[in-house]
């Protein structure tokens, strides 16, 4: 088998946020030919948001993706609110974190649980895996229900919210009703530590990269929804600038653009990018979750991410209850928001990876120019350069095996392609 | 029994899996459908596919591409009930904007190889390509509406879900009228119920994400819209989100836009 060149194609990936494909062509431990491919049919938000108000940039960008919305929504008002000069403080600024808290905590228990954990021990789905590990996917059903509980009373529903504006909120809860999510969030904490101890024992492939991690970073916080854009190769700029250290390239074989950082190649996003740059500003007990799991100050391979994830679920379950010991309700729901004819730069934390956005409004407060970068996009390099490193001493594995390590290597990004193509059939072909 | 459990289906057009997402959202209730239903084809979830025909397809988004025109065919050959879910799959979503512009100006502001991408100039809703069982409004879907669907369906009688407006909702629901009590423009009177008027509760108007309910009054609502000063192209935007190909919705921004 080492020296007949093979194909390994998925036409369809499963578990994964949207449609894509992956084509292998090897030979040996050779790879010959390898298409991360993204044929998700693409929607044109970044033109039909020309000539819309800047107001409706939260709820029209929202439609990118039901599985991180608040993201987009944060992110659209982050760039509308800079280029009106307006910060949140006090209470609405706690507010905007919560229900990015509860997004993360519905988001990743869904990966840990659903779509990552079933490739570790072997199911096809979490729902097959229900009979022999009831008590995990019991407790991950209750985690993600949580987490969008947490969603639905800040945002008055889990997917695609409604009471997120510019500026702020439509309405802001009283403390007492914030008061009422303490108890389900204390438990999800705990469960959270018991996961990131569950998934800590699982068996990772022996498989570590050097990636440039690229994520927000703040001084006094774990930075979710506000901070600047930082690396561990000596990157560390203000969000405006984005288009100052990035640039994204069409790629025949993909409906969303690949990012690359200009002086270099790819960037590796999301909660092992967060953890590594940012660990120090954890929580105690996400810091001492991170600490029994056994992970050191950085994390380098891939497969760990769902230890990774574990330990983001007990950060945010703990920060979300942080933020509604001190919430205060603001006096207002929102602040005023005038439109100037100005470009407005946004960043967040969307539990995939930073996730960037950048409008031109005129002065009436039209959008004339929307740019929208979203977070798979940005990995489809370091994805497709995870694969090309996986192969060489793996070639002994047979088709059906090789096919499903590498699907399992794709999802440890939680790649989102209804996001990126605003992703995966996998194909492998051995000569 | 388990040898006899119906077949589902769930499939995925031009969306953005919000409402697939939906079905893992019924927490307490995932294991219980799955005990009841064999969940055969579930990409999202599931990498196991059993293949069709399926009892029941649950179908998400829109026709963009030739390619998806041809693969609903495919669909509907192999589904006995074919369920379309979400405002994409009902009314084309809201990259049916692309219908009132220029794809190929759309192409070009996104893309730097327009000749790369294969898309339809229209963004249509999957009743136009094929027949279709039944329709699940929302942007998205309601969980309860899901559940009623899958519960009507395995019992073989008619889902309830009602096609009154969301001012019905606000009333069983005892929030005050957001329009007459603070002047807030409100979809809620042409828009179908379902989301449980949840916007009106929040002290937000209605922004119609349900479509237009069974005859929707709209030049109705735009004289009250107007009178609160809110301008003809203000309420053409507003109809034009993500229902706006429904044709209730579409002929009046039509009208409202060549007035």
């Amino acid at each position: 088998m080492s020296d007949a060149e093979r194909e390994i194609a998925v036409d369809y990936l499963a578990r994964v946020e949207g449609e894509g494909a992956m084509y292998l062509k090897l030979r040996g431990d050779e790879v010959l030919d390898l298409r991360f491919k993204i044929f998700e049919p693409p929607r044109f938000f970044e033109a039909f948001l020309r000539g819309r108000r800047f107001s409706e940039a939260p709820d029209i960008t929202a439609r990118i993706c039901g599985i991180c919305p608040i993201a987009y929504q944060t992110s659209a008002c982050n760039a509308m609110e800079s280029a009106a000069g307006v910060r949140l403080t006090g209470g609405l600024r706690n507010l905007r974190r919560l229900i990015y808290c509860g997004e993360w905590i519905e988001s990743h228990a869904l990966h840990v649980f659903f779509l990552h954990a079933p490739d570790f021990l072997g199911y096809e789905s979490a729902i097959a895996m229900a009979s022999d590990y009831p008590e995990q996917v019991a407790m991950g059903l209750r985690i993600k229900k949580i987490g969008n509980a947490v969603m639905t009373l800040l945002g008055g529903r889990e997917i695609h919210p409604i009471n997120v504006r510019v500026g702020g909120f439509y309405r802001v809860p009283t403390e007492r009703e914030l008061e009422a999510l303490v108890p389900d969030l204390e438990w999800a904490r705990d469960a959270a530590v018991a996961t990131t101890r569950w998934v800590s024992g699982l068996t990772f492939p022996d498989f570590e990269r050097d990636y440039e991690y690229v994520a927000l970073s703040h001084p006094d916080e774990y930075a979710i929804h506000d901070g600047r854009i930082v690396s561990n190769r000596g990157l560390d700029m203000a969000v405006e600038e984005w288009g100052e250290h990035f640039e994204e390239s069409h790629v025949p074989w993909s409906n969303a653009l690949h990012a690359r950082r200009k002086d270099g190649g790819a960037y590796h996003l999301g909660p092992m990018a967060r953890y590594s740059l940012n660990s120090r500003l954890l929580t105690p007990m996400a810091r001492s979750a991170a600490a029994e799991a056994g992970l050191g100050p950085t994390c380098n391979n891939p497969f760990q991410s769902i230890v990774v994830r574990s330990v983001e679920l007990v950060f945010a379950c703990e920060e979300a209850l942080r933020l509604i010991e001190s919430y205060r309700r603001p006096p207002t729901p929102f602040l005023e928001v005038e439109p100037r004819a100005v470009t407005g730069h946004g960043a967040s934390e969307a539990p995939r990876g930073t996730l960037y956005h950048r409008y031109e409004v005129d002065s009436d407060g039209f959008i004339t120019e929307a740019h929208i970068v979203p977070p798979t996009s940005q990995n489809q390099l370091s994805i497709e350069e995870d694969l090309r490193a996986y192969v060489p001493g793996r070639s002994h594995l047979s088709d059906d095996e090789l096919q499903w390590q590498l699907e399992q290597a794709i999802r440890c990004y939680d790649p989102c392609i209804s996001c990126a193509t605003h992703f995966l059939d996998l194909t492998v072909e051995r000569e | 029994m388990s040898a006899a459990r119906p077949k589902l289906a769930v499939w995925k057009f031009a969306s953005c899996d919000g409402c697939q997402l939906t079905l893992l959202d019924a927490e307490d209730h995932l294991i219980e459908i799955a005990g009841a239903i064999e969940i055969a084809y579930f990409p999202e979830a599931s990498r196991g596919m059993v293949e069709g025909p399926y009892d029941l397809s649950l179908v998400e988004g829109s026709i963009t591409t030739a390619h998806d025109a041809a693969r609903i065919q495919e669909v509907r050959r192999v589904s006995d009930t074919l369920v379309t879910i979400g405002a994409c799959a009902t009314a084309g979503g809201i990259q049916a904007l692309r219908n009132w512009g220029d794809v190929d100006e759309f192409l070009n502001v996104v893309y730097a190889h327009p000749e790369y991408i294969e898309t339809l100039a229209t963004s249509t809703p999957i009743s136009d390509h094929v027949e279709v069982d039944f329709e699940l409004r929302g942007c998205p879907i309601s969980k309860h509406q899901l559940l009623e669907a899958i519960d009507a369906f395995l019992h073989r009688r008619k889902p309830n879900i009602p096609g009154h407006s969301v001012c019905v909702e606000c009333k069983l629901r005892g929030t005050n009228c957001v329009m007459v009590a603070q002047r807030i423009p409100c979809m809620g009177p042409i828009t179908q119920a379902g989301c449980g008027a949840i916007c009106p509760a929040y002290e937000r108007g209605c922004y119609g994400c349900f479509g237009p309910a069974e005859s929707p009054n709209v030049a109705s609502l735009a004289a009250w819209w107007g009178q609160m000063g809110v301008s003809d192209l203000d309420l053409v935007r507003a109809l034009r989100t993500f229902n706006a190909y429904a044709p209730e919705f579409r002929e009046a921004s039509e009208a409202y836009e060549r007035r």
